[in-house]
């Protein structure tokens, strides 16, 4: 009985299609597919950014362009990969995903569910409109003072600045809607018997990043509409000679940019156990301490922000606070760590690519991580402080920790998403490809950093020159090789071979209960956890 | 046999070479004061703590992923809930020796460092004073014999070489060379007042493991002391806007008989210039002296020819401000005048009052006014320089 009803439902579900079902859709389905269709392009524009910065640098001297058009590209690839690849993608996650693990029919706010992802197309145009600006002659091109947008330079700047600062308005409206949406569906639509600690890591991951987001997004929203002032309306937010102090802007920077590294990392670590658990063939070990562990790193996240700028300079005991409350990050992060590894343990493992991704993940995440514990000590930090160190170490954090994160779940959840399985060997290359040029791109750049090359420069001098050249070379087979990624899923979305509802032998959870694709209104009948 | 004896010097030779150029590449570069030996030292230990980490998961890992497979036909076993007195156990001493690593073995030797690294003021021998600004780096000696020696250092790259598209050889310095090294005694601990006339900049020589952050209208600090006699080169290491990597930092640590033949020689030269302040200039001696300080401050914005580079760095060649009067009916100068451009800057233009002396403020703005496509033909003396200031 029941099944006819959800089948002549179907029928009747109305909704309009070609452009307009995109623009005025409320499923959360669609939107979820739209924020990762945008997160996969954006990474392309911001991939494509950096690779012209590689180029350059491929060998000492300027080759392709002058260093004020290199300071707008390594600006604006970074914020283009944080708010316009990362964060969408793993919210593209988050709408196809938490309703499906939850059991409910849709997210609790579909409309604005969709503003929220309308918001995103204007501010990657305003991100990337002073380029083509210039071309016209009209102002000076992009932000050219980093993603950071330290003052005094954003003040000195051209228009790119005020471009980037309503950019950054938009996303963070943007992600204080999506968090809003994912904290009223996580704590209002959970099927019966689901209670907070049976929910899925995932869900677990994304509802503290959603409160993160919601406490750090208007600091920075602030931080930066007194940036906007300071440079069109006479204040003196920043500017010493007005009784202002530029290192004030560091600080309300980095209370929303350390934050931030979690928001990014947060939804990952969720994947991470269930994929670990789907292809071990065991439940995850210790739920309950990663659970607890993602509220520490949750609640540690926002009381470090400091050791960012160590050589700004700061009193003593703030430098001492600094470092060793950032050195307690380790511990969660330890326990998260122990428990995917006894997750795998005498478990019985097979290597699909989810699998390879989330195995290459964990080690070289690790190497972040470890680095960063390094990186937490003063003095040494001195040395490693914008250096090419630096940019190593959370490029492994966050392309490593982030994307290729992302990338596990989308080979994970691919075959769920579009009812039918990709190409494995084509996945399998892509992880090896992407893992080895990844780590050739940037090892070179942690002994670049320790001989003393400071980031951001657009030229150097000649003893950087080789490893420059490693890293230039495997930067473009990194870029290459994820047209491989691209390749394999639109060639999953239109066809192959029929996936089964359960997918992966081993996958457990609400959302393989479904058929693959799920159908329009994820769950019209309640599903019940016992 | 001969051919045998080339071919091991040969490769003893590329063996020696590798190895020299190991020194540089694998680690810092070779510590020449305190706080860079410390920096080393805790690198070293912090670097081999988070390799046996890594190295012992990893190869739990490995062996898990090769032990644990399904294609082994390996049985998953049930993790069983552990009883409270083994968990604890296996909770606490996890978090022991995390804490051990963290706060004792890696936290004490950093607190060390950083009490060391902040004490810029006990027995210090003497004070300098660095002020960043775009581009360039600018010292001031505070006190003792060299007191009131006060110069600007810029690179010296061949501006050809550092040109797009250039393809010949660069110098073995390249982009690591300026015109005026500054100059500290070997042994003595100075300390360093840091500041900036513009926007951040951030003095760093990785041989001497200090770097602080250059903020305009504050003073922070931080100490050197090189034990070792010998050329040291750096760079700015925040980003400062389009010449931020073209701002380095040499210093040369002479033995103290030395560095007092140069503190005397430093002096004698500086008073010549301010010398030259007094007497009257003649138009080409202004222009031809104005040509090479144009050259080496602001051609970089302005280019060599004059033509700027619009809309950030606007043209001199015809500007309204290098061919307006500099003076107004009261003799004084007036506001918006070549004359007050120059001195006090405007937006992204540097002010140069305290980076240029009355004779070269006088000669370049007298060469923008008579060369680089402009005829105004006035002349400007440093002695009228000298009364703009007060």
């Amino acid at each position: 009985m029941s099944t006819t009803t959800v089948a002549h439902h179907e029928e009747h579900a109305e909704h309009p299609t070609g452009i307009m079902r995109w623009l005025t859709t409320t499923n959360h389905k669609d939107i979820g597919t739209m924020y990762l269709t945008f997160a996969l392009i954006m990474f392309f524009v911001g991939g494509a950014m950096i690779l012209g910065i590689r180029a350059e640098l491929f060998k000492p001297g300027l080759q392709l362009m002058n260093p004020e058009f290199f300071n707008q590209l390594i600006g604006v690839h970074a914020l283009i990969m944080i708010f316009a690849a990362l964060m969408p993608a793993a919210t593209g996650f988050a709408n196809w995903m938490i309703p499906l693990q939850i059991g409910a029919p849709d997210m609790a706010l579909p409309r604005l569910n969709n503003w929220g992802f309308w918001l995103l197309p204007p501010s990657a145009i305003l991100l990337t409109l002073p380029f083509t600006l210039a071309l016209f002659g009209i102002g000076d091109g992009a932000l050219a003072t980093g993603w950071t947008f330290y003052p005094p330079l954003s003040i000195q700047g051209g228009i790119g600045v005020d471009f980037a600062i309503f950019a950054v308005h938009l996303l963070g409206i943007s992600s204080v809607l999506g968090s809003i949406n994912i904290i009223v569906t996580v704590f209002n639509m959970r099927a019966p018997g689901m209670t907070l600690m049976k929910m899925p890591m995932f869900v677990w991951g994304w509802l503290i990043t959603a409160f993160l987001l919601i406490a750090t997004i208007p600091v920075l929203a602030g931080a930066v509409t007194m940036l906007l002032t300071d440079r069109h309306f006479g204040t003196h937010f920043f500017d010493a000679a007005g009784g202002g102090d530029p290192i004030m802007f560091q600080h309300l920077f980095w209370f929303f940019g350390h934050p931030e590294v979690y928001i990014l990392l947060l939804p990952v670590w969720g994947f991470i156990p269930q994929i670990l658990e789907t292809f071990s063939r065991k439940p995850m070990y210790g739920y309950k301490a990663q659970v607890y562990s993602f509220w520490g790193v949750g609640v540690l996240s926002v009381v470090v922000w400091a050791h960012h700028f160590f050589t700004s300079g700061m009193p003593v005991p703030a430098l001492l606070y600094f470092m060793y409350s950032t050195m307690a990050i380790s511990l969660p992060l330890a326990v998260m760590f122990f428990c995917w590894i006894k997750t795998m343990w005498k478990g019985s493992m097979s290597f699909e690519t989810p699998m390879l991704f989330t195995v290459g993940w964990i080690i070289l995440f690790g190497i972040g991580g470890l680095t960063g514990l390094v990186l937490a000590d003063v003095a040494a930090d001195a040395q490693y402080h914008n250096s090419y160190f630096i940019v190593a170490h959370f490029h492994y954090t966050l392309f490593a920790g982030g994307i290729m994160g992302i990338m596990a779940g989308t080979y994970y959840w691919l075959p769920k998403m579009t009812g039918h399985m990709y190409n494995e060997k084509l996945g399998k290359l892509h992880f090896w490809l992407t893992a080895i040029s990844f780590n050739l791109t940037f090892i070179p750049q942690f002994f670049l950093g320790l001989a003393g090359m400071p980031r951001r420069i657009p030229d150097y001098a000649l003893q950087f020159a080789e490893f420059n050249m490693i890293s230039t070379i495997a930067a473009f087979t990194l870029g290459l090789s994820q047209l491989l990624f691209v390749y394999n899923i639109v060639t999953c979305a239109r066809g192959g071979k029929k996936a089964t509802a359960q997918v992966w032998e081993g996958a457990q959870g609400l959302e393989w209960t479904l058929p693959s694709p799920p159908p329009y209104h994820s769950f019209t009948e309640q599903p019940t956890v016992k | 046999m001969r051919g045998y004896r080339k071919i091991s010097l040969g490769i003893s030779a590329m063996l020696a070479s590798l190895s020299a150029r190991a020194d540089y590449s694998w680690n810092f570069p070779e510590p020449v004061t305190p706080m860079a030996l410390d920096t080393l030292h805790v690198h070293n230990k912090f670097m081999l703590i988070a390799m046996a980490i890594f190295v012992v998961v990893l190869a739990i890992m490995i062996y898990s992923i090769f032990a644990h497979r399904k294609s082994k036909n390996f049985k998953p076993v049930t993790d069983k809930a552990p009883s409270t007195t083994v968990e604890i156990f296996w909770t606490l001493i996890p978090f022991a020796i995390l804490l051990l690593i963290d706060f004792v073995i890696m936290g004490i030797p950093a607190y060390h460092s950083v009490i060391m690294m902040e004490n810029t003021r006990d027995k210090a021998n003497m004070v300098i004073k660095i002020t960043g600004s775009q581009w360039r780096w600018q010292y001031e000696y505070m006190d003792g014999d060299a007191q009131g020696i006060k110069f600007v250092s810029n690179l010296s790259t061949p501006k050809e070489q550092t040109d797009k598209g250039f393809s010949g050889t660069k110098d073995e310095n390249y982009l690591l060379e300026v015109d005026n090294h500054l100059v500290l005694p070997v042994g003595a601990k100075v300390r360093i007042l840091m500041t900036s006339a513009d926007v951040m900049h951030n003095w760093w020589v990785p041989q001497f493991g200090s770097s602080r952050l250059a903020v305009p209208g504050f003073i922070r600090e931080t100490w050197v002391q090189v034990e070792k006699a010998g050329t040291y080169r750096g760079q700015c290491k925040e980003l400062c806007g389009k010449g931020h990597g073209y701002m380095p930092v040499v210093v040369d640590a002479l033995p103290v008989e030395e560095y007092k033949v140069w503190v005397a020689a430093k002096k004698e030269e500086l008073a010549k210039a301010s010398a030259g302040a007094d007497k009257e200039w003649t138009k080409d001696e202004l222009i031809a002296n104005g040509k090479t300080v144009y050259e080496k401050n602001c051609a970089v914005c302005h280019q060599v020819s004059g033509a700027g580079l619009p809309p950030a760095f606007p043209a001199l060649t015809g500007s309204k401000i290098a061919n307006a009067p500099i003076f107004g009916a009261d003799g004084k100068y007036l506001k918006d005048s070549h004359l007050d451009r120059v001195l006090n800057g405007v937006r992204v233009m540097p002010s140069w009052k305290a980076l240029l002396n009355d004779t070269e403020i006088a000669s370049v703005i007298t060469y923008e006014r008579n060369a680089l496509g402009n005829s105004v033909g006035d002349v400007l003396q440093p002695a009228q320089v000298k009364a703009a200031r007060q």
